[in-house]
């Protein structure tokens, strides 16, 4: 077993070209789970950890958009200024695992394992990021739609590393909320992320962990926007939000399993769209409304 | 008050005297049995069945074998003693021989020079399974036409209770069948031990985590084919153990591996492996009907108990006859008609946790008392202060309760606690339901109360005489304590050295190593080591202060009768002398061994009567909670509980205790089980298998009753095992107070509350 200790982006994509079945170490978190779980044999290592530009972020005035390194950890996501920019992405960071999890777990890490309960992809669907993924020889932007093609399965190649995330700087709610069987620390049986693009006019919603990859509502989004006025400050009643809800339910396409059932998973969906939305309602109209 | 600051310091009995291995503990310096060590060790490793049923065909261990640094691969046919062992009745193999059980059950073991070898060495043994039918309904297991997949049977026991006027039909009458899961005991401390084997091969050292040396010793033995003096046990640091470490687990494997290599053998589990390798808390079904008066006076219970075991016996029995000599709690009632079956299927095997049989009698009972409540038109506090038992009552296996049973005080001091203030207009949505992923918002909870109150017998019932031996020694004015009792986390370490400083006037109270070289103390369980352990450090400082009185009237020319221990000095009740321990016992050496037994009990006869029970502890819990009634997300505010203790010893334990119990409570009622699809686990993980977080975890305010009993040796009642018990049924009234849901369940899970 050889580990390698990459100090910059450059160093990793050279030793993962040279070790094309290495697997990626940033945080750990979900790698040494499989390691201790003995589901993972590993053969060779490539450490992140003191790669310093993945555990960047800046903001783009120019283009509005934020431009997330894939190390930087969830810790950081949670807090201001990056909460005060996304804070959907923030209230999703709160709810990754214990605080020791969010100090190394990130973005890369959730988009590399690619599986349908990670936190932060709702978000990224939601708000239609761009993941940017570079290897040896050449970098590439996907769509995050694009990026992930099933359970734990992603468009990422070998030999290439998640570098960042791109997101768009929106004006509008942005909300996240996740349904699991204990108030911390616990594996999502249902999320939602919705978000309200103001001045484009568009609400758009995300769901995790209730099909095999995170996937949009964009039937209830449609239904949504033929409905109601979406730009500025647009105010929903209760029966719009829960057709809304009704909608989103039914795209999704759960599972029963030993976190919850499929019938369960479906409801909350619907649950968690139709407040979502209610919180949207009015939103910035005055302080209260953004606790 | 200058004297009762000198006391505190001095950490006797009723301060809150810092334990020995807190600090420890608290830094990470603590040597908890994973952190053993010796030059030369190997490490072991288990190969288990991933069938929950099988025939082995055959096992072929060459490959295993063949790699470089295994030293040993071993299998049943390595046993040189008894081939199976078990807590009552010796019916689990050491290692499968013909047939597998359980998904888990060991097959065979290797010993290797390193971890990840032997891990290998495991993966290269090669064992042919013939997949048989698996049995996983209890229900089945009943069904004369069931074959038998154990050569002793499905049916591990049946008893029976019958009592009263077996026709007697109430004017009110409810009934319910209630489901209780399978609960972990989930100790944080994994599985380990570290075994030494003789320099000549005549014998092995043990160090192992465990809840009773000397009974391991005895299978251990056993199975070895040795004999006792030639296994000796130490325990090594335990980091909880909750009825989980009762039974054998890797202790015989670990011994063999030593003895079949001549090296040190270090043995632990990981979280995956200790979900297959202890037993758990029995899943059951109870049926029960409640008769009664129009008043609410309670004139009859029926039920019907049907247990669990899983693969092997383990303390099936003795969890069935909790479970059905506590079914009518702790209310007077004449008339009993009760059925219980504990069985054998082809899931994990089920044994002791914490509350022992009747936690699942206690969902039971208290659900019913809240029908008969509604059902009389009475609130849940009037139907159970109405039918409190008193000292003094028969229970329904006729023996009377000569307890201290407080239970009318128990039910008033907890409705008399404060109840948490209503939620604020706009609360942080971290502390409502949902918690972190703040899905719910003020209007979308609603606020539910509920009770809980249960009866809990204290140490072994039917016959058995768990004692516990302890020794004194006072030199030069200190203490030095022997015991064998496991320190598995409750404290006992403290508690004797409590014991001492109060009985013998010293200060400093040495600890030998808990060890085989003394006599048993009996399990760390059924709430019994204050008690039992207590009594026996007591009876043996007695002893010594009897013989250091001796000592000081002789010297003095006066009666001993009259001499008195005053804080650190030996005083003349009758007189102006005053010596202090110190210089009373300089150059003297007083060694004292005592046994404390308790009373003794009887085994029940054919009609579930009879005094089975030593003594009981008494309990009440009043559960508030918040719902998000659409998403069937609970969070429990606050636990309200006044408990039975007899006599505070340690008040900071005492509270720990009662904390912990609680957490433990609230974890079956709304989250923690382990999920079994055809016999196999699918959350062997603390990912999936959901324990209380600190903010699931309720405020918890506690009344603390104390009327001393007179037949324990301090006065003290255990307090380990009460607070899980009612807690359980009180945290799921307060959601069906706050749904309307019937929820017959545990644990009570969000599709529950959603469609239930």
């Amino acid at each position: 077993m050889t580990v390698i200790n990459a100090r910059s982006v450059d160093e990793a994509l050279t030793a993962l070209r040279d070790h094309p079945r290495a697997r990626l170490l940033q945080g750990g978190t979900d790698l040494m789970v499989e390691v201790n779980l003995q589901r993972t044999s590993v053969q060779d290592v490539i450490a992140l950890r003191q790669v310093s530009e993945l555990r960047r972020w800046h903001v783009d005035e120019q283009s509005r958009a934020v431009r997330i390194g894939a190390g930087v950890p969830y810790a950081e996501l949670e807090r201001n200024p990056l909460a005060l920019h996304l804070p959907a992405l923030a209230q999703a960071a709160r709810t990754v695992g214990s605080p020791q999890i969010r100090a190394a777990g990130s973005l890369g890490g959730n988009l590399g394992t690619c599986s349908p309960a990670g936190d932060g992809l709702p978000v990224l669907s939601a708000m239609d990021a761009v993941v940017h993924l570079r290897s040896a020889t050449d970098s590439r932007d996907v769509s995050i739609h694009d990026f992930m093609l099933g359970v734990k399965r992603s468009a990422r190649r070998p030999d290439e590393l998640i570098v960042a995330v791109t997101l768009p700087l929106l004006d509008g709610f942005q909300g996240y909320a996740k349904v699991g069987t204990r108030n911390a620390m616990v594996i999502s049986v249902a999320s939602a992320c919705l978000i309200h693009d103001a001045s484009e006019g568009s609400i758009r919603l995300a769901y995790g962990a209730v099909a095999p990859t995170v996937v949009r509502a964009r039937n209830a989004e449609r239904w949504l926007a033929a409905n109601a006025p979406l730009r500025g400050r647009p105010v929903f009643d209760r029966a719009l939000a829960s057709e809304f809800g009704r909608r989103a339910a039914e795209e999704c396409a759960p599972i029963d399993d030993h976190r919850s059932t499929a019938r369960y998973r479906r409801h909350a969906v619907a649950v968690l769209a139709e407040r979502l939305l209610l919180q949207a309602s009015g939103y910035g109209a005055s302080r209260e409304h953004t606790t | 008050m200058s004297t009762s600051t000198t006391t505190r310091r001095r950490g006797v009995l009723g301060t809150s005297a810092l334990r020995p291995d807190g600090l420890p503990k608290v830094q990470g310096r603590f040597a908890f049995s994973s952190d053993a060590w010796a030059d030369n060790m190997l490490w072991g490793a288990t190969l288990r069945s991933p069938h929950p049923h099988a025939r082995i065909v055959s096992i072929d261990t060459s490959g295993a074998l063949a790699i470089n640094g295994v030293s040993a691969v071993i299998t049943a046919d390595d046993v040189p003693g008894q081939l199976t062992y078990g807590l009552i009745s010796n019916d689990q193999p050491v290692f499968a021989r013909d047939v597998v059980r359980f998904a888990g059950e060991p097959v065979a073991a290797v010993a290797a020079d390193h971890p990840e070898t032997a891990r290998r060495a495991l993966a290269a043994i090669t064992v042919v399974y013939e997949v048989l039918p698996a049995l996983t309904r209890a229900e089945e297991a009943l069904d004369t036409g069931t074959t038998p997949i154990h050569p002793d049977g499905n049916v591990i026991r049946r008893q029976r209770i019958v009592r009263g006027d077996q026709s007697f039909a109430g004017d009110v009458v409810v009934e319910g069948t209630y489901d209780i899961g399978m609960q972990d005991q989930a100790f944080l401390g994994l599985e380990a031990a570290l075994a030494l084997p003789d320099d000549d091969g005549s014998g092995v050292e043990l160090f192992v985590a465990t809840q009773w040396l000397h009974e391991d010793q005895k299978q251990i033995a056993a199975c070895l084919g040795l004999p006792l003096d030639k296994v000796r046990l130490t325990l090594g640091g335990v980091g909880g153990a909750f009825g989980g470490r009762e039974d054998i687990s890797l202790q015989v494997h670990c011994c063999l591996l030593a003895l079949a290599t001549g090296r040190p053998i270090k043995m632990q589990y990981g979280r995956e492996e200790s979900f297959f390798g202890h037993i758990h808390r029995h899943p059951a079904t109870i049926w029960m009907r409640h008769h009664a008066d129009r008043d609410g006076t309670l004139r009859r219970v029926e039920a019907r108990v049907l247990m669990d075991g899983g693969a092997y016996a383990s303390t099936s029995s003795a969890v069935l006859i909790n479970a059905v000599t506590h079914v009518q709690g702790p209310y007077r009632c004449e008339n009993a008609t009760v059925d219980g079956y504990a069985v054998r299927t082809n899931n994990p095997p089920c044994g002791a946790m914490r509350g022992f049989g009747v936690v699942q009698a206690c969902f039971a009972h208290e659900s019913q008392m809240d029908k008969l409540a509604a059902a009389c038109g009475l609130d849940p506090v009037t139907i159970r202060l109405k039918n409190a038992m008193r000292t003094g009552d028969r229970l329904i296996t006729g023996q009377v309760v000569e307890s201290v049973a407080p239970v009318e005080r128990c039910i008033r001091e907890t409705a008399a606690l404060p109840l948490p203030p209503e939620l604020s207009e706009h609360p942080d949505a971290l502390q409502l339901p949902g918690g972190s992923g703040r899905t719910a918002r003020r209007n979308n909870v609603t606020r539910g109360i509920g009770w809980g109150v249960s009866i809990k017998n204290l140490m072994y019932s039917e016959g058995f005489d768990d004692y516990a031996t302890a020794r004194c020694r006072l030199a030069n004015g200190v203490a030095t304590l022997q015991f064998a009792t496991a320190e598995v986390g409750q404290g006992f370490v403290v508690l004797a050295q409590q014991i001492a400083r109060s009985v013998l006037g010293v200060d400093t109270v040495l600890l030998e190593p808990i060890s085989t070289a003394i006599g048993s103390a009996g399990s760390t369980s059924a709430s019994r080591q204050t008690w039992m352990s207590g009594g026996a450090v007591d009876g043996a400082c007695r002893l010594v202060r009897e013989r250091l009185f001796e000592q000081v009237a002789r010297e003095h020319h006066i009666d001993p009768l009259r001499l008195t221990i005053d804080g650190i000095d030996v005083i003349d009740s009758a007189g102006d002398l005053r010596v202090s321990v110190e210089d009373a016992s300089r150059g003297l050496v007083i060694d004292e061994t005592f046994e404390h037994h308790h009373r003794a009990t009887e085994e029940l006869d054919e009609n579930g009567q009879g005094n089975c029970h030593v003594a009981f502890a008494f309990v009440a819990h009043r559960a508030v909670v918040d719902v998000d009634t659409e998403l069937g997300l609970v969070k429990v505010v606050q636990i309200a509980t006044a408990q039975d203790v007899g006599r505070v010893l340690n008040p900071l334990a005492a509270l720990g205790q009662v904390e912990g119990g609680i957490a433990q409570g609230l974890g079956l009622a709304v989250m923690e089980e382990i999920v079994l699809v055809d016999g196999k686990m699918r959350n062997p993980s603390f990912t999936d298998y959901l324990l209380p977080t600190a903010l699931d975890a309720p405020e918890v305010v506690v009344s603390m009753i104390e009327e001393p009993e007179p037949q324990a040796p301090l006065g003290a009642k255990g307090i380990g095992e009460p607070p899980c018990i009612s807690v359980t049924p009180a945290i799921v009234a307060a959601i069906r107070a706050a749904t309307g849901k019937d929820l017959a369940r545990v644990p009570v899970r969000p599709q529950d509350i959603v469609f239930g």
